[in-house]
């Protein structure tokens, strides 16, 4: 058994031994608490930033620090698909389980994100454009995105073997990731050919340094809390699928 | 090449001997695009405009239809697994059922959308862009959706979560589709639309015969 | 920058966009780490059930 790992000798070893269930384990338990800490950190700043630095707009008053909290998740939204889209693909090139339960992992995240943008886009639009919705290239490809991250989650759910839903949900993925720019393009198209909203929500009030440090901070606060909700989601979805490995049955938790 | 024509020839065959499934599709389709006027209003000025949405839309609705037949009765009784089995060429083999599909499904709304068109008062070079755009448009729409049938076979409620999957990834096609009638009905060039089509079309021929067969050997393992 | 504490909740007006926004949000930050603690919770009692089960397993045919 000792010889099963064929890497052994190169500098590979270190990174296939961390794909180890059993080894990520105890390191995203030691890992978590560091990050919510920078969460907190990022999210008083930030918060400060929006709420207390940034200056009072002159076209949209007060109600523009939405954008504080609309933009962060918006950005964070796009990038968490584009990183559950790496750790499927890493899991189905590598056939490692544990790049795949990441990939499960941030998923969830990944659509409150975009829930969330759409929501506070939905609060930013109303009193700014009159209308709780409009068709705008912005918000109509998040809504695709959140309905791409919902037939992501939907997949692996019903499908009851899990390394079949791992790989299955990994061609998802990745069919998702190269139709988001088609998505986006042509959203944007259409848009401009039916001569929609003619006001753009994307035609943001000319960014003051701080606002734009703001926003900065605010979506590192959402980025160290991806990562700190991820380890805490993957720790148990590994607790869920390694049940009846021996590392499982030995942990402290489980034992007491 | 010989075996995805065989494919071809054995997926028309079997439609054939239970015709029933490949016409209810069609019937769906008239049947969808009738439902709008009835729900909106015989006004033939706003029907002129939201007809070309409607027909790709009821399209859409139809071809996703007829995907759940792609490679779930296959994948019943057993005949998937032998062609996983087999020496051919899988791509070639799923290749072959997308073409039957479309020739089953998408061929047959491209001859009969000017008929619903003319429903809706489209005028003749509105029809045509029609039937050009559907023509262009139902062979993505048919790859597209082999992804998601792929995806879902043998799972619970198969057939819903693959139209939750493979809608959004519709959506490119419906809007060049359908925007190219509206911009012909309104007087603009649509050459962009078409050249955005062709692409979306080559692109899908080149790399979704791929992926649809690594989805049917996952879900054969 | 705000003159009193009632000044800042009102927002210049938009108190009820700009507070349903940050609430939702801190909402969600808070209620999805709690139900990821809830499942990892109920993951941890069935493993401890399970070792439970298989040691009476096996006292029992001692």
């Amino acid at each position: 058994m000792s010889q099963v790992n064929n890497f052994s000798n190169n500098r590979l070893v270190n990174w296939f031994k961390l794909s180890s269930p059993s080894t990520f384990y105890p390191l995203a338990g030691k890992l978590i608490p560091f990050f919510w800490a920078l969460t907190a950190l990022f999210g008083v700043a930030g918060l400060w930033v929006s709420f207390f630095v940034a200056p009072v707009d002159a076209v949209q008053g007060q109600g523009y620090r939405i954008i504080f909290i609309h933009v962060p998740t918006s950005w964070m939204s796009m990038f968490i698909y584009i990183v559950m889209a790496f750790w499927a693909a890493l899991g189905l090139i590598f056939n490692t389980r544990l790049s795949a339960m990441m990939a499960q992992a941030l998923a969830p995240i990944g659509a409150w994100m975009a829930f969330l943008s759409l929501w506070t886009g939905a609060f930013w639009g109303k009193p700014m454009w009159g209308a709780w919705w409009v068709w705008d290239a912005r918000l109509t490809s998040e809504l695709i995105l959140l309905f791409l991250y919902l037939g992501f989650i939907a997949l692996q759910a019903s499908i009851d073997n899990a390394r079949r839903a791992d790989k299955a949900g990994a061609i998802l993925a990745l069919v998702g990731v190269v139709n988001v720019p088609v998505i986006y393009f042509s959203v944007k198209w259409w848009n401009t050919l039916h001569q929609g909203a003619s006001i753009s929500l994307t035609k943001a009030p000319a960014m003051a340094q701080t606002m734009l440090l703001g926003m900065l901070l605010m979506a590192l606060c959402f980025w160290m809390y991806t990562i700190a909700v991820a380890l805490m989601r993957v720790r148990t979805i590994i607790l869920e699928r390694e049940a009846h490995t021996d590392w499982v049955r030995q942990l402290d938790e489980v034992k007491n | 090449m010989n075996a995805l024509l065989t494919m071809v020839k054995r997926d028309l065959l079997l439609v054939m001997r239970r015709k029933s499934e490949a016409l209810t599709a069609l019937f769906f389709f008239v049947v969808v695009t009738s439902l709008f006027p009835l729900g909106i209003g015989a006004d033939a000025a706003l029907l002129r405009k939201i007809a070309p949405g409607i027909i790709w839309v009821a399209a859409l609705l139809s071809t996703l239809l007829g995907l759940q037949r792609m490679f779930a009765a296959d994948y019943a009784d057993g005949t998937l697994e032998q062609l996983v089995l087999s020496p051919q060429p899988l791509v070639l083999l799923v290749t072959g059922k997308i073409i039957a599909h479309w020739i089953v499904c998408g061929l047959p709304l491209v001859l009969l959308a000017p008929v619903i068109g003319l429903q809706f008062d489209l005028d003749s070079s509105s029809l045509y862009v029609l039937m050009a755009t559907l023509f262009l448009g139902t062979p993505v729409l048919s790859l597209l959706g082999s992804i998601g049938a792929a995806l879902t076979l043998g799972v619970r409620g198969g057939s819903l979560l693959m139209s939750l999957l493979i809608l959004p990834l519709y959506i490119p096609v419906l809007i060049f589709g359908a925007g190219a009638v509206y911009a012909n009905s309104v007087g603009l060039n649509t050459s962009g639309h078409f050249s955005l089509l062709g692409a979306l079309l080559i692109l899908a021929l080149a790399f979704v015969p791929w992926v649809s067969t690594a989805a049917v050997k996952i879900a054969i393992e | 920058m705000w003159n009193s504490a009632s000044e800042f909740f009102a927002m210049g007006g938009y108190a009820l966009y700009v507070w349903c926004s940050f609430g939702l949000g801190a909402l969600i930050l808070i209620l999805e780490p709690l139900t990821v603690r809830i499942r990892n919770k109920t993951i941890i009692l069935r493993l401890k059930q399970e070792l439970l089960a298989e040691q009476f397993d096996k006292e029992s045919r001692q």
